[in-house]
């Protein structure tokens, strides 16, 4: 009865128009985790290049950018399809809004792709003599500019972070969700970034020497056990908020967000940690590689409820 | 000049008068709302109130709906208004993710953003907004809130202290006002949408935003060959004709 179960403050909404779902869907999930993936290997891959000899990590100049370019490839096509407008997104770079971190996000992330194209093309020409066949112009001139790769690549490095980071501030200035701020998703982006990378190249790291693999187990667990911490702060403590906390009851009360949260925890978080762990000292390439692949999938879960519990909150 | 508009709640009888006007003078498609009027029942039986909320774009000082449009689609008029111009806009919906009063709809039919302008086009020539030129009680009040002597000035004046916004904490600083507006009405976390306890529906949820045969290849084809040879089923339906239209505008 309504009269028991309605406190005397509290109010019922007896009729209204039906209120809008989930405006931004799995296509902003996908686009997240791809970029993740784009500028994470940059990232993790830069490391490793300075850190290891050519001879110690043998596919890592070509195939960081390869995956990189996949990854960036998935993410534009996904950012494009999910306009209402596709057509219309040439207008970024016709009318800029330089206040909107899509539009400053839309220029990096376009020249973040251009750059990395160039050095997936000059390492591929390098580590394959015959590419292109003779007659190619592009591979024959990749080639001859090959010391051009090291001179972008610090700058390409350089630009990975903010390319990484600007999706946590288009969130932030989502100004009707309470629950995503700055601070904390930029931190959750650069740690989805380390998560991804270091995922994706353990996936293709089989030829490399072991102490290379170490420390993409150790960048791996170090990310995963922060990423974890940080959103049990903000499962357990966001009662700041109102707002926030009445959109962690989304998963705080149980149903399929609560089910798609934790199992992502489990799943792309806790379990990779300790699969992690247990290939430092044996080298382990089976387990590490099952470990990236949980990752990579459990990233995909937790972002996707992050992004989507907000987006439950009626706004008026 | 800053234009501005009041509702006093006490005079508000919802009849949704201002609704129907604002869907015909600004041909709101079906499933879109630029105004809407909010049934809210307070207290305990047998003492309880219902109050009547009308809704629509506040016209934000700091609007986060302008900052995040990437194209500048959204921008603000001399005269206060935050006006939208669809045929730049992308349909990104930021805005919609921006706005933390939900007014901005994706319009099905132009599969673009959009929302009140305060009859930007009828003050242009000097008329009052179609919501306000429908309200039997004059509940809505509509003028220059920087003009002392205008009557929305003085409307404020007369009722200091009993004058609300939606969500101040937002920083967005609103150019639309309430009188004998309250929590229960204006915060959406203090009221339940409980299933059962609808006048005439559910509460009910939108199946889609924008163009219902939006689909992925849709998005692509449509502009060149419309939307009934376009969508996603029909694509993979080889032998079917057409596909019909549903609700949405079509
Ligand atoms: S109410 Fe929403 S749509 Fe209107 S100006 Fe403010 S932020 Fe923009
Ligand atoms: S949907 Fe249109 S109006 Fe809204 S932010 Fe995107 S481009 Fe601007």
């Amino acid at each position: 009865m309504v009269e028991n179960t309605i406190q005397a403050t509290q109010a019922v909404v007896t009729l209204d128009v039906a209120l809008p779902g989930i405006i931004w869907g799995w296509m902003i999930t996908l686009n997240m985790w791809a970029k993740s993936i784009g500028t994470g290997v940059i990232l993790v891959g830069a490391y490793l290049l300075y850190r290891y000899k050519k001879e110690e990590t043998p596919n890592l100049r070509w195939m960081m950018p390869l995956l990189s370019f996949v990854a960036l490839n998935v993410f534009l096509l996904f950012t494009l399809v999910d306009l209402h407008q596709p057509y219309r997104m040439i207008n970024i770079f016709l009318y800029p809004h330089w206040t909107s971190a899509i539009t400053v996000g839309a220029w990096m992330a376009s020249l973040f792709t251009l750059l990395v194209t160039i050095l997936m093309v000059i390492g591929a020409a390098d580590a394959f003599p015959r590419l292109g066949g003779k007659k190619c112009k592009v591979t024959a001139m990749a080639r001859n500019n090959s010391g051009f790769y090291e001179k972008i690549f610090p700058f390409v490095v350089f630009l990975a972070i903010p390319v990484t980071m600007y999706t946590a501030i288009i969130m932030a200035e989502s100004s009707a969700r309470e629950l995503w701020q700055a601070p904390t998703e930029m931190m959750q982006m650069f740690l989805a970034a380390l998560m991804a990378g270091s995922a994706a190249l353990i996936l293709s790291s089989g030829s490399w020497n072991k102490e290379a693999r170490r420390d993409l187990s150790l960048i791996l667990m170090f990310a995963v056990s922060a990423s974890f911490f940080m959103y049990m702060g903000e499962y357990f403590f966001s009662f700041k908020s109102s707002e926030a906390e009445a959109t962690l009851a989304y998963i705080h009360a149980g149903g399929e967000y609560s089910a798609e949260f934790w199992f992502g925890m489990i799943l792309g978080f806790i379990i990779p940690f300790f699969l992690a762990a247990s290939t430092v000292k044996n080298d382990n390439k089976t387990v590490l590689r099952f470990a990236a692949i949980l990752t990579l999938a459990g990233l995909y879960l937790a972002k996707d409820v992050w992004l989507k519990i907000p987006q439950m909150l009626p706004l008026s | 000049m800053k234009l501005g508009f009041l509702v006093d709640l006490n005079l508000c009888m919802g009849c949704k008068g201002c609704e129907i006007a604002c869907k015909v003078e600004n041909e709101v498609p079906l499933s879109s709302w630029r105004l809407r009027v909010k049934y809210i029942d307070i207290g305990s039986f047998p003492n309880t109130s219902r109050s009547f909320t009308p809704l629509r774009c506040n016209h934000c000082e700091n609007a986060p709906c302008e900052r995040i449009c990437p194209v500048s689609a959204l921008h603000y008029l001399e005269n206060g208004i935050v006006n939208i111009d669809s045929s730049r806009c992308i349909g990104c919906a930021g805005c919609m993710m921006a706005c933390p009063y939900g007014a901005i709809y994706m319009d099905p039919e132009t599969n673009t953003a959009d929302k009140c302008t305060y009859c930007a086009h009828r003050i242009e020539s000097g008329m009052m907004p179609a919501c306000v030129v429908a309200c039997p009680v004059e509940a809505n009040i509509f003028g220059d809130v920087e003009d002392e002597h205008s009557y929305i000035s003085r409307y404020i004046m007369e009722h200091q202290g009993n004058i609300q916004v939606r969500k101040p904490e937002k920083h967005t600083n609103p150019k639309h006002y309430y009188v004998g507006g309250g929590t229960q009405t204006l915060n959406p976390l203090a009221h339940q949408r409980l299933e059962g306890y609808g006048l005439f529906n559910n509460v009910t949820h939108l199946a889609h935003n924008g163009d219902p045969h939006h689909g992925v290849i849709d998005r692509f084809l449509a502009p060149f060959i419309g939307h009934e040879t376009a969508d996603n089923k029909a694509f993979m339906d080889f032998d079917a004709g057409q596909t019909k239209s549903k609700e949405g505008g079509h």
